[in-house]
């Protein structure tokens, strides 16, 4: 049974249609990276997996349950996009107000160095660069040793040695047999981490498959030229893509 | 389960302590307006009240409804607006939890904002009552508050995040005054007398005046349930919109 799928999933918002009949399934121990340009509606397939938002018609299911129940909540995790998250609060006082919300969460010593957040747990969030921010909200995701993640452009903004390290705790994290859901819209990043990728534009999953799939599919090389192969197939004035 | 919410009040508590523009602003503001209304500019009212012993009431209503509005108005919508509610929606949290903790934080500091004018009034302003009606005047003014935490969350669930403090103002510091909170009503104009009862704080500051024992217009008992009738709309109102909410965002 996977541990989260989305079935015929449509999202319209108004005249905006999000999502088209998205159908998208993770295995246990499974990592896939959902990849598309800005706008695909990877957001919006996270947001609807994690019951913050209704699908239009279709269904989507979390362990078997409504994305929006205890049972599926208390078996996840969630780094999402922030624009602000509260900056008098210490990093310790942070994680455990979130392991708080669990039954059987990591010891806060656990949490803190599965983050890379040793050394830092008495600074204020507001005191913190960009890159010990998102290592806090990582551990926000993984404090309640959730089976399933669900991390929304995990390494945006952050400069290289950030995105390496970060990478390095996504892998640690499904060698231990846990679940991703990644989405990203760098090429790279979804070719050294994933399992399996599905490629979104404009609502739809136009191409599903390994890396190695998704190259062998369009007959080239790299997954970059791949892509833009698939871009260009579904209608995407190259331009936009390249963007 | 219960030690979800006491984690969630006390990480609450600290997180609005630490945040001076709240913690600061509620506690000084109220204290320096009673200072220089109340005992600098003192007077004796018409029947004899002395002004340190009306302004006590009335700031007391002025700081809980400035406790509470800005908590849930500005900080509602700050993390509303900026997604860090959606996390918190996203994890297990009970979702009532997110809106006990405001609540139990905005009613922690209206009490000590309230203790520390009552001290003041008792000390410099030679305001003396028994005990008991101490107590039952704070207690009076905190459980008021209520109602302006539906006030201040219906203002979070609609207003932007960088409009919500100008929202809060706009709101606050007008009703504080046409409701008779920083000079007694009866100073007003004829016609700001007569839409005062369409004011929340004007009927939080009449409770409050009425325990005080000084003569006031209507009952206590009136006075609560104008109070609780704008609470229940104000919380309606913020409903409609933390529904409307979840739908709005994509990308």
């Amino acid at each position: 049974m996977p541990v989260a799928e989305l079935c015929g999933v449509t999202k319209r918002y108004g005249a905006v249609e999000a999502l088209r009949g998205v159908d998208l399934a993770i295995a246990p121990g499974e990592l896939v990276a959902l990849l598309g340009p800005n706008g695909a509606g990877k957001t919006t397939a996270v947001r609807i997996l994690l019951g913050l938002s209704a699908p239009t018609s279709g269904e989507a299911r979390v362990f078997g349950c409504h994305p929006a129940s205890h049972q599926a909540r208390v078996r996840r995790g969630a780094l999402l996009q922030v624009g602000k998250v509260p900056e008098t609060l210490k990093v310790r006082e942070h994680i455990e107000l979130f392991s708080s919300y669990y039954e059987k969460p990591l010891p806060l010593a656990e949490t803190i160095s599965a983050a890379g957040l040793a050394g830092l747990e008495n600074r204020l969030f507001g005191a913190l660069s960009g890159g010990q921010r998102q290592r806090v909200l990582f551990a926000l995701a993984i404090c309640g040793n959730p089976d399933l993640l669900f991390l929304d452009e995990p390494t945006v903004g952050l400069d290289v040695e950030s995105r390496r390290a970060l990478w390095r705790r996504i892998r640690g994290f499904v060698a231990r047999g846990g679940s991703i859901l990644l989405t990203t819209h760098h090429l790279e990043e979804a070719d050294a981490l994933a399992h399996r990728i599905a490629v979104i534009n404009q609502g739809r999953i136009v191409a599903e498959g390994t890396p190695a799939d998704i190259k062998a599919q369009t007959q080239t090389s790299g997954l970059e030229d791949a892509f833009l192969a698939i871009m260009r197939e579904n209608g995407s004035p190259l331009e936009e893509v390249i963007q | 389960m219960r030690r979800v919410y006491w984690m969630e009040v006390k990480t609450e508590f600290l997180k609005m302590a630490r945040m001076k523009q709240y913690s600061v602003s509620t506690i000084a503001f109220p204290l320096m307006f009673y200072v220089f209304f109340g005992l600098v500019m003192a007077a004796s009212l018409p029947g004899g009240v002395s002004m340190s012993r009306y302004l006590l009431a009335t700031y007391g209503a002025f700081s809980v409804m400035g406790a509470t509005l800005y908590a849930f108005g500005v900080g509602v919508a700050v993390e509303r607006g900026l997604g860090w509610l959606e996390v918190k929606r996203a994890s297990p949290m009970p979702p009532a939890a997110y809106f006990v903790a405001k609540a139990a934080v905005a009613l922690a500091f209206s009490g000590i904002v309230i203790t520390l004018l009552f001290a003041v009034g008792a000390i410099f302003g030679g305001v003396r009552m028994p005990a008991a009606q101490w107590l039952a005047m704070g207690a009076a003014l905190v459980v008021g508050g209520i109602p302006f935490a539906a006030i201040g969350l219906a203002i979070g669930s609609f207003a932007g995040p960088n409009s919500a403090p100008a929202t809060v103002n706009m709101l606050y510091l007008p009703m504080a005054f046409c409701g008779g909170l920083w000079i007694p009503i009866e100073v007003l104009p004829k016609g700001l007398q007569q839409a005062a009862p369409f004011l929340p704080s004007y009927h939080l500051g009449q409770i409050a005046l009425a325990i005080q024992q000084v003569p006031v217009q209507g009952t206590i008992a009136g006075h609560a349930g104008a109070l609780a009738a704008f609470g229940l709309i104000c919380a309606g109102v913020a409903w409609i919109g933390q529904n409307r909410d979840r739908e709005k965002m994509y990308g």
